[in-house]
């Protein structure tokens, strides 16, 4: 049909758009491309990362959960107050987990049994978690969690012989398992499939509520545990850890291709949209560009990325067009 | 090409049409020209490039080469809107509804009659909107919402919006597929009348009968390419047949002798309020059995109920003597119910995954273990299939909303065959499907009944029912109104019941 889009994938696009910006990032900039500044960079995204995992299943499923950053936020405040409480370390990372998923579950509930949008649903439940977080820990700030949690967390540790942080090498697992699980499991078919057109799969034998309600209980809980990560990496528990943050994620998510109206898009496009974000700001802060322009670079760029498929689509039916219509002229 | 050669110029021509879609060329060379007056059908296997024809004359597609000429005059439509300004109307095979507005609102959809205040005059609309229904002799309510119309009223809808306004050619690309006769007739006769006024007519179907009823000219097209274009006045279908096909076809209702086994789906008291009440039947291994009515009758509703996608609100389905939990088509598939839906567009498939993963997405849980899918598993399972039902497609990876109608259609049976179900509900299995393959399917249908499967077929092809069925169970307003064995089921006995004139008499034992 239209050649260039279907040869233009667009998650390869961003893939060849990441290996750009680290070149010239290399090129350019001084100390950019140090395993140390790597390092930094990457553990910079990680917690957008690990939610942009879950968080590409439910787009893909026609889905999307806005309460993510909400409910990082929560569990870091629980994690503080439990900690400031005097619980134990090992007794409040579960906790935190179990919160996030009874979260999340709350979030499918109301998708899957009362039917609402799941976008709405969402918008309410950030602003719950939220406030939640706010009255578990007011406006106070907890620090001085153990240290060798603490440590397993930063940048400056990182898997022996490598310069990959511990929660980067979490991720990296889970990502191959998440891209597993979307691309060659029955789950990762049904969900294209709900995704794309969910009559059929219905009418397939899927049980798209449960699948559904499995993708929120899954974000609420890797959004709970990405809460954690964040606590101990600024050493510092706070009711307001992470604000904004959903907004990048899916803006990592889109930017790598994932369809926000379902159906289509790769977990592969989504990594590479996070870590193409992450790279990119790191890049522009070494370069002394003000946190305002890095937010409208992302911007710009997540834009682009729903743009530019749209415009090479048009540009080759227009030529096409022009081909068709110069036809009957020369006949 | 056997044309008038005199009277009145063609009122709309193509001429030496080309168009492919990459490698597919869905037309080469075609020409036709459309006078007014006359109804001209456009026959041509699944894939013969028909809706790309219309699809062409209508502006949606352009032409790789050739033109389009009206009046004489070479044009150059940019859109539907154009050709519809032009006085084309056109109903397209699939319904192109909005499912959030009423059936008036999609009828009159940007062109509402206005109040002097210049408000969309809603009075005028539903009024209109009921005129054309009773026009068409259907019942339905200008205020309903199209959301959850059956595909016959949804066809209904379109052929009203076709008819809404004063065309002077009427393209119609298998209004009738999902219709029964009496639709049909109350459609033809509109059409009659709108021919004897002059307006001329483009009719696309795969009943042959319908053709030879209401066209003079056919324009026969084979792969893409021009076969002839003649009067069917000395046609006899069978020449119809193998101008398409190009070779001579085998009986159309291939029926095996089959030994009926045991019961293996039976209905008990089936009733969903406002909708069917009360439906009791059973089928038994081995046993084709057609559920008749006409339109409207609750037909694909009592089959949507059993196999679970619809809750009942009273009754049983037992599946092998084990009572299905209502609701659940999952646990209809586990006791190995299969069916195959009405709706391809929005039930039957996912339009934009590929042909093999529709294929596939029925059997997930066998295309691998643990969980796991294996490409080559879902492959295999696609290519069986696309043999066996001779689908026409380009590559397995293509998404199935580029196949023609007809070879949808084949897709959707594929996808639930590959189950081997014990329990067939197919619910117009061969609508849109031409003549060769509807032979085919039927053969299929039969030598899988003869093997112990149990057959419930709902369908509104009234030779196809009557051709295929051991029993047909004939359904009136909700009710299950008669039961009929093989010998005694015949295009009358057929239609009295299911326009209720046996109401009350015999229901299902
Ligand atoms: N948008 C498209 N992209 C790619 N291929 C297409 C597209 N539309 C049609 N085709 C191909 O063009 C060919 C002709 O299709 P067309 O829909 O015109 O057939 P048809 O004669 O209407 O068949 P049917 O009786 O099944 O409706 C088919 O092989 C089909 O797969
Ligand atoms: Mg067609």
């Amino acid at each position: 049909m239209n050649t260039l889009a279907k040869y233009l994938r667009w998650d390869t696009v961003v893939g060849v758009l990441l290996i750009a910006v680290f070149l010239a990032g290399s090129g350019t900039t001084e100390g950019f491309a140090d395993t140390a500044n790597l390092s930094a960079a990457l553990n910079d995204t990680a917690e957008i990362a690990l939610i942009a995992l879950p968080m590409t299943l439910l787009v893909v499923a026609g889905q999307v959960d806005l309460s993510v950053a909400s409910m990082l936020g929560l569990s870091s405040a629980l994690a503080g107050s439990l900690w400031e409480a005097g619980w134990s370390f090992e007794l409040i990372v579960p906790i935190c987990l179990l919160v996030g998923a009874l979260g999340g579950l709350l979030n499918g509930w109301l998708v899957t049994r009362v039917g609402l949008p799941s976008l709405a649903v969402t918008i309410g439940t950030l602003t719950l978690y939220r406030g939640l977080a706010s009255v578990v820990l007011g406006d106070k700030a907890i620090a001085d969690f153990p240290e060798a949690y603490a440590q397993w967390a930063t940048y400056t540790q990182t898997v022996p012989g490598t310069f990959v942080p511990y929660p980067i090498a979490l991720f990296a697992v889970l990502a191959v398992v998440t891209a597993v699980v979307l691309h060659c499991t029955a789950f990762g078919r049904s969900l294209y499939a709900i995704g794309a057109q969910e009559d059929a799969a219905y009418f397939a034998g899927i049980r798209v509520k449960r699948l559904k309600l499995v993708l929120f209980v899954l974000a609420g809980f890797v959004a709970s545990f990405a809460g954690i990560v964040y606590t101990l990496r600024y050493g510092s528990a706070r009711a307001d850890n992470g604000l904004g943050l959903e907004l990048v994620v899916i803006a990592s998510v889109l930017l790598g291709g994932v369809d926000f109206d379902g159906g289509k898009g790769t977990l592969g496009g989504a990594v590479a949209g996070v870590l193409l974000i992450g790279l990119l700001n790191n890049l522009l802060t070494l370069n002394d560009v003000s946190n305002e322009i890095q937010v409208i670079v992302t911007g710009l760029l997540l834009v682009a990325s729903v743009l530019t498929p749209r415009v090479v689509t048009s540009v080759s039916e227009r030529r096409q067009r022009r081909a068709a219509t110069a036809a009957p002229a020369t006949a | 090409m056997n044309q008038p050669d005199s009277g009145p110029a063609p009122v709309l021509a193509l001429t030496d049409i080309s168009k492919s879609f990459g490698a597919v060329r869905a037309l080469q060379d075609v020409s036709l020209h459309l006078y007014p007056g006359e109804a001209h059908a456009l026959a041509g296997e699944n894939g013969a490039g028909k809706s790309t024809l219309i699809k062409t004359l209508a502006g949606v597609h352009r032409p790789d080469a050739g033109q389009v000429l009206l009046d004489g005059e070479p044009v150059v439509f940019n859109g539907p809107a154009d050709a519809r300004d032009a006085g084309i109307a056109v109903i397209y095979q699939e319904p192109t509804l909005f499912p959030d507005l009423s059936i008036a609102e999609n009828i009159f959809m940007g062109r509402q009659p206005r109040t002097s205040l210049g408000r969309i005059d809603r009075r005028a609309v539903h009024g209109a909107t009921a005129a054309l229904m009773t026009r068409l002799g259907v019942d339905l309510d200008p205020e309903r919402l199209a959301r959850g119309l059956s595909i016959a009223d949804q066809q209904i809808v379109e052929i009203a919006k076709a008819l809404s306004f004063d065309a002077r050619v009427l393209i119609m690309d298998e209004p009738t597929a999902a219709l029964t006769g009496s639709e049909t007739a109350r459609l033809f006769s509109v059409v009659r009348t709108l021919r004897e006024g002059g307006a001329a007519v483009l009719f696309i179907s795969h009943r042959l009968e319908e053709i030879f009823e209401l066209c003079q000219r056919v324009t026969t097209l084979r792969d893409g390419r021009w076969v002839a274009s003649e009067l069917l006045g000395g046609l006899t279908e069978d020449d119809l047949v193998r101008r398409m096909v190009g070779r001579d076809l085998d009986e159309l209702y291939p029926k095996q002798a089959t030994t009926v086994g045991g019961t293996a789906l039976s209905v008990r008291r089936l009733t969903r309020e406002g909708v069917f009440r009360d439906v009791s039947f059973e089928v038994r291994e081995g046993e084709i059995v057609a559920l008749a009515g006409l339109v409207g009758a609750g037909r694909s509703e009592v089959v949507q109920a059993v196999f679970g996608v619809d809750k009942a609100d009273a009754g049983e389905v037992h599946v092998g003597g084990e009572r299905l939990r209502a609701g659940s088509p999952t646990a209809a598939m586990a006791a190995g119910v299969a069916l195959v839906p009405e709706d391809r567009r929005q039930r039957g498939l996912v339009m934009e995954a590929s042909i093999e993963r529709n294929i596939g997405l029925t059997g997930l849980d066998r295309l691998g273990s643990g969980g796991l899918v294996r490409r080559a598993l879902e492959r295999g399972r696609a290519t069986d299939w696309a043999v066996k039902l001779q689908l026409k497609y380009n590559r397995l990876s293509d998404a199935v909303g580029v196949l023609s109608g007809g070879n949808q259609q084949k897709v959707v049976l594929a996808k639930w065959l590959a189950t081997d179900p014990a329990v067939l509900i197919v619910d117009e299995p061969t609508r849109g499907i031409d003549v060769g393959t509807k032979a085919e399917v039927h053969r299929l249908l039969s030598s899988l009944a003869a093997e112990g499967l149990a057959v419930l077929m709902v369908s509104s092809d009234l030779p196809e029912v009557l051709g295929m069925a051991d029993r047909v169970l004939v359904m009136h307003e909700g009710r299950l109104v008669a039961e009929l064995p093989r010998a005694e089921a015949t295009e009358e006995t057929v239609m009295a019941a299911a326009t209720g004139r046996l109401a009350g008499e015999g229901a299902a034992a």
